[in-house]
């Protein structure tokens, strides 16, 4: 193939990689959308195997299966309960990969046509090294996120004395070393970079807790986009370029609307820390205030008689796997006349759009889920409002305390409502930031204290007789 | 191609980028966040060029381990947004 085929044939797969995203604007679009991507990295990766490839078939072949195959029936086995875990997982492997590949590069320049070992080109060595440091990032970034996401690490963050100091310092190094890299090419050099660069990735994660994974997960997935945008500048690929800055904007923007949701700006989130302190915040006198507490029975009486009820499911729904009964809940008010609508805030769960899918999976209409700025004004003229493993996003005293550590958040008015339903396991128990939801004493609100599948089944009985 | 040019093309992309992901509606943000991942796979260009050489040696080893990282992302996730893709249905009409 002639040079400007091979350019041509990679410009087309970036610009099938646009219309993927492109159609992810509206659910009817985004499964053709889907297609285009496939067609787009088939026609990568074939144009890279006519390039170079052919003499190296076999082993190649053998590679793409046995990892191929490996996604795939992780890919069709995975509960939607585990996606957040799954795509860290996914953005450590882009990673690793972009480390890899930078490694091979400075190893074998010659294959890359970026120069000859010990004579790398010097853009080709700026190019190549921040690929590597960004993808070493995402790494051993995502890894520690799999790993909190996952349970095999607690959530909570782990503080080192003086992080930032030593952050800071490591940032540092990796840039004189890179610096140094340039002008003399120093293999010491490169080596430590690549380790440092694990290193800070690591460090970076472990100070953020549970309740700040939506914008690590985000922010994860800017940096695997960075590392490809910097491999394609060392590889003078244009697929490569185009997608990297694609995956990297559109990370970008996620975290930006997950810090924007709670209402906390990006960099006090990256330092992390975020519910350690359980007692920190303006809660007042806990646990001896009077709340009204109800059963199964209370509730399905209060639904079945109800005009409309709206349901804020969170992450203890997820935990609880109770989107099925949930969604069983729904279907039986609906033949009782209720309106029934869904309403998600934007963090959640632990990752962008996570209730949404949990819901979709479980079979619910996705016109019937409702986004925060959509629904909100809703909960004035509705009877019931359903909360369903959420607490923070719910909370009132983010409006009106302005000592508490949520105060600023967009918070769903569920208060609102006639009658707020409020399903926790037990009173003791703050939410993720650790302040606790003055929505639990109001007069209109009914605790149901129980695991939340159990309550959401028990409803179910209740409302079936 | 020369550094400008290619430097051209991934600010224009990066602007591409914001105007589409803000286009995406956020009821599809995870498979958005899959998707992308499956794309930022296109990696394994670079791994392919590694392994392709004739000779055997760690660099060409370092591709292919490359390709079959790559492979899990992009198998997987264009697998697993298809399923999430799936389940996203609109009401019955009849209800």
């Amino acid at each position: 193939m002639s040079d400007s085929v091979t350019a041509l044939a990679y410009l087309i797969s970036g610009t099938l990689f646009i219309l993927a995203l492109r159609g992810l604007s509206s659910p009817e679009s985004s499964r053709r959308g889907n297609t285009f991507g496939m067609v787009g990295m088939l026609i990568a990766i074939i144009t890279t195997l006519l390039l170079t490839g052919i003499a190296s078939l076999p082993e190649i072949g053998v590679a793409i299966a046995i990892g191929g195959g490996i996604g795939y029936i992780v890919a069709q086995r995975i509960a939607m309960t585990a996606m957040p875990q799954l795509v860290a997982a996914f953005h450590s492997l882009v990673g690793l990969a972009a480390v890899l590949v930078g490694v091979a590069a400075y190893l074998d320049p010659a294959a890359f046509g970026i120069g000859t070992v010990g004579d790398i080109h010097a853009v080709s060595r700026i190019e190549m090294v921040l690929g590597i440091a960004i993808g070493a990032i995402t790494f051993s970034g995502s890894v520690i996120a799999f790993a909190k996401l996952n349970g095999n690490m607690s959530g909570a963050p782990i503080m080192l004395p003086a992080r930032h100091v030593i952050n800071l310092g490591l940032l540092a190094g990796i840039v004189v070393l890179v610096g140094i890299f340039y002008i003399t090419q120093n293999p010491a050099a490169f080596w430590v970079i690549v380790g440092l660069s694990f290193l800070i990735g690591f460090l970076l994660i472990i100070p953020i807790g549970g309740a700040d994974m939506p914008v690590v997960v985000s922010m994860l997935n800017s940096y695997s986009g960075w590392a490809a945008a910097a491999m394609g500048f060392t590889l003078h690929n244009t697929a490569m370029i185009i997608t990297g800055a694609l995956v990297g904007s559109s990370g970008a923007i996620l975290s930006y609307i997950m810090c924007k949701a709670m209402n906390r700006s990006f960099i006090s989130v990256i330092a992390g820390g975020f519910g350690a302190d359980a007692s920190a915040g303006s809660s007042g006198p806990k646990i001896d205030r009077p709340y009204k507490a109800g059963s199964a029975e209370d509730a399905a009486f209060i639904m079945k008689n109800a005009e409309s009820v709206i349901i804020v499911p969170g992450y203890g729904m997820a935990v609880a796997q109770a989107q099925h009964s949930l969604r069983e809940m729904g279907d039986l008010l609906k033949k009782e006349g209720v309106s029934v609508k869904y309403a998600i805030h934007p963090v959640a769960g632990r990752m962008p759009g996570h209730m949404n899918v949990l819901l979709a999976e479980a079979n619910v209409p996705y016109d019937e889920v409702f986004e925060l700025e959509d629904i909100n004004s809703d909960f004035g003229q509705c009877d019931v409002a359903y909360v369903i493993g959420a607490n923070d996003v719910t909370n009132p005293s983010a409006k009106t305390d302005k000592t508490s550590p949520i105060y600023g958040m967009p918070v769903l008015d569920v208060e609102k409502a006639k009658t707020v339903l409020f399903i926790k396991r037990s009173m003791g128990g703050a939410g993720y930031a650790g302040v606790e939801n003055e929505l639990f004493f109001r007069d209109n609100t009914m605790m149901l204290l129980a695991d939340a599948k159990k309550m959401t089944e028990n409803i179910v009985k209740a409302l079936g007789h | 191609m020369t550094f400008i040019s290619e430097l051209s093309i991934f600010t224009l992309a990066i602007f591409v980028g914001y105007y589409v992901v803000w286009s995406v509606t956020p009821a599809l943000h995870t498979p958005l966040m899959a998707v992308t991942n499956a794309i930022s796979s296109v990696i394994i260009v670079g791994a392919l060029l590694a392994a392709a050489p004739g000779y055997w040696g760690a660099a060409k080893l370092l591709g292919l381990l490359a390709v079959a990282l790559a492979s899990v992302n992009i198998f997987g996730g264009f697998a697993v947004t298809r399923r999430m893709l799936a389940m996203y249905k609109k009401k019955e009409k009849k209800a």
